[in-house]
């Protein structure tokens, strides 16, 4: 890795939703204010050209990050750097200069395009608004352009959404993000709402994208195949905390944190057969009223008093940072499998 | 021993143009005790697969060739009526998501007993016990303090335990499970995968398990499907199907999923997309997105043919003995 400045960065970055009841009501039916810490101060940085990647399990703040990165929601407190830019506090599309060089692909090809406009004013709808390309007919000749960059043909402008499958909707989304030619992209569970064969082809449009292009990604996924295939840094998430922040190939080779094992040890595999996987998963915890110390310590084998007290700090681990008690103390990790008998 | 045969079964659509088959002379068998996975992309007809199977195909839609046998015995000339008391009692269903198959109004427990009441002969308190029992079965904590508490009490993964529960708690003699746990983290899917298997194998119930995740097939079913365009293009063992695909489409969909392990620069792809009923090609569905068709694949319906155990619908497999 190199030691040039990172593109993207953040820093104790935090989102608290606030579920409580109106005031009023709360004075007159009691309770006190209830808060969701989606996302619980997060730190990590990109470089440019590569691609980091969250994974973690549903409710644990990968989309809430991906919003904030994006200006959609703003953060409770923290930093978001972009190349020198401090983006916290702006709202979404502010400042324009900057934001023209982000762009968000969602996880739905179906929901996230305008069904009442055709698929070239949909992609030309960026270069418009963000004024890079005023004119017309300049705009038509580069979403044909684009049409043909993603797979798709120029006389495809012209078709509504609907005339689409999920899979070449994706490419209609990936033409529409990069068409103000930005150099960082959120995409967030671009291929899980897309067969696996689709799948396939989009990565691929990702991965060769990125090198045309150069282009930095923040992806966004709860399967590790994919994640794996796609990263070149991952951060494993829990409950609105990074617990695990590592290179993909070290991550896979020598996972530290125990739910990073746990995430690994219960991927359906196609290679192993009818393991016994009931034992160990538990339940995932409430959001809203979060296990104090380490979040993990109800479902970790290796909880202790201190991992039920004490909030972890981050850890350095040759290429990885960690944060668990046991990693700090060295305390034996437990197998979480049996092979069924 | 057969619990369930489906013989050249197709369900066909009134269109603009004519009629349409969503499924078309699909051919499947299942034995008591057995997890058979269906895979195969959006569209593919899985999802009508199973609607046929437990009578629930929408009209205009309907069965327009082939045969459906439970016990040796015609299901899908049934009355409506008689459909119904078959559905639950003897073919229960899960659906992708749990709270559609969930009453937000009534607590879990009167949901399992009044499921249980309508099926088998047994007094409240009865089949109360019996509730419990399930809801233990399944591995919710602590059931007797759950079972009068309702559905938004409970996290997805155990609102998804207790659709499983209500499918089971009539004793059904199969259950078609569509994408049971899609909606899941993979720790709690791995849960709900073990108990179906563990199920199977105490209760013998047979399971039709639909997904479009490899991995689940691998590690949840004994035989897999894969369908294509309306078709069975492949059926056999899961490690055979999955270790040595013979149908082009089956090897592609295996190559395309990515894997924890060294990285290729590029994923293996099939080119193109699946056709959709009503377009799809005079000869094999598949010979237009074939890496190496022969003459004949443009013009001939492959069947799928092969022994009781494992089948292929390609000519190029035709002449290889099984
Ligand atoms: N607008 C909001 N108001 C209140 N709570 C919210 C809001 N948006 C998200 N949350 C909560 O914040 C937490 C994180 O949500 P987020 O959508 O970021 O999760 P995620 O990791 O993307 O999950 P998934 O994999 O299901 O998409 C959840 O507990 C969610 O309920
Ligand atoms: N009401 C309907 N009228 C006409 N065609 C239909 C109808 N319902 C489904 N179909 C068609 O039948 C085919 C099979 O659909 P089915 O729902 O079985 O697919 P599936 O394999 O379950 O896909 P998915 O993975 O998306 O659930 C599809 O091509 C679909 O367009
Ligand atoms: S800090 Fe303690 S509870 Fe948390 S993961 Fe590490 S060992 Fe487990
Ligand atoms: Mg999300
Ligand atoms: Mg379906």
């Amino acid at each position: 890795m190199t030691i040039a400045a990172p593109l993207l960065s953040v820093t104790g970055l935090k989102k608290t939703f606030d579920l409580s009841r109106p005031f009023l009501n709360r004075m007159i039916e009691g309770g006190g204010r209830r808060y969701v810490h989606a996302v619980d101060g997060i730190d990590f940085a990109i470089e440019a050209g590569t691609t980091l990647s969250l994974v973690g399990e549903s409710g644990c703040g990968k989309s809430t990050v991906a919003k904030l990165l994006m200006g959609l929601t703003r953060p409770s407190s923290g930093s978001i750097r972009f190349d020198g830019h401090e983006l916290a506090g702006h709202a979404a599309g502010e400042p324009p200069e900057i934001r023209r060089r982000m762009q968000m692909i969602f996880q739905d090809p179906y929901a996230s395009l305008n069904p009442r406009w055709r698929v070239a004013r949909i992609i030309g709808e960026p270069m418009k608004s963000f004024g890079t390309h005023p004119d017309p007919v300049a705009r038509r000749r580069e979403v044909d352009r684009l049409l043909e960059f993603v797979g798709l043909s120029a006389g495809d402008g012209e078709k509504f959404p609907h005339e689409f499958s999920g899979g070449q909707r994706q490419r209609i989304s990936i033409a529409r993000a990069i068409s103000t030619k930005p150099e960082f992209l959120v995409c967030d569970e671009p291929t899980s709402a897309l067969d696996v064969s689709v799948q396939a082809q989009i990565l691929n449009l990702m991965r060769e994208l990125q090198r045309e292009l150069g282009l930095t990604y923040l992806f966004i996924s709860h399967d590790l195949a994919v994640v794996n295939y796609i990263s070149d840094v991952i951060g494993v998430m829990y409950l609105g905390r990074l617990v695990e922040l590592a290179p993909a190939d070290e991550l896979f080779a020598n996972p530290q944190h125990p739910y990073t094992r746990l995430l690994l040890d219960t991927v359906p595999d196609i290679s192993m057969a009818h393991r016994d996987l009931e034992r160990p998963a538990g339940e995932v915890p409430n959001p809203v009223t979060p296990p104090s110390g380490c979040h993990f310590n109800p479902r970790c084998p290796l909880a202790n008093d201190r991992c039920r007290s004490e909030t972890p700090g981050f850890l350095t681990r040759g290429a990885a940072r960690v944060r668990c008690h046991a990693v700090e103390e060295g305390r034996q990790h437990a197998p979480f499998l049996r092979k069924a008998g | 021993m057969t619990l369930l045969s489906v013989e050249n079964l197709t369900v066909a659509f009134p269109g603009r143009r004519g009629t349409v088959n969503a499924i078309e002379n699909v051919s499947l068998s299942i034995s008591p005790g057995e997890i058979l996975g269906m895979v195969g992309e959006s569209g593919a007809g899985k999802s009508m697969t199973g609607a046929a199977i437990i009578g629930l195909i929408e009209p205009p839609g309907r069965i327009a060739e082939g045969r459906i046998l439970l016990d040796g015995q015609r299901i899908d000339t049934l009355r409506p009526e008689e459909m119904r008391r078959i559905r639950g009692r003897q073919i229960g269903a899960i659906f992708q998501d749990p709270l559609t198959s969930l009453n937000p109004v009534l607590t879990v427990g009167e949901q399992l007993i009044e499921t249980i009441q309508t099926h088998l002969k047994l007094s409240h308190s009865e089949a109360r016990e019996r509730a419990i029992d399930w809801l233990r079965r399944v591995g919710i904590p602590a059931p007797e303090a759950r079972i009068d508490t309702y559905p938004h009490q409970y996290s997805g993964g155990m609102r998804q335990r207790v659709v499983i529960a209500l499918a089971l708690c009539a004793e059904p003699r199969l259950v078609i499970a569509d994408e049971p746990t899609t909606a899941l983290d993979v720790s709690v899917q791995a849960q709900i995968i073990a108990l179906l298997r563990r199920l199977a194998r105490e209760t013998g119930v047979a399971v039709i398990l639909v997904t479009h995740d490899m991995g689940v097939i691998a590690e949840t079913a004994d035989r897999v499907a894969v369908m294509y365009a309306g078709r069975i293009v492949e059926i056999g063992q899961v490690a055979d199907v999955l270790k040595n695909p013979r149908h082009p489409y089956t090897s592609g969909l295996m190559a395309s999923i990515p894997r924890i392990g060294p990285r290729p620069e590029v994923l293996p792809q099939i080119e193109g997309a699946m056709p959709r009923p009503g377009n799809r090609p005079e000869g094999c569905a598949f010979a237009p997105r074939c890496p190496h068709p022969v003459e004949r694949c443009t013009r001939v319906r492959p069947a799928l043919e092969g022994t009781a155990t494992a089948s292929v619908a390609c000519h190029l497999t035709e002449e290889v003995p099984a």
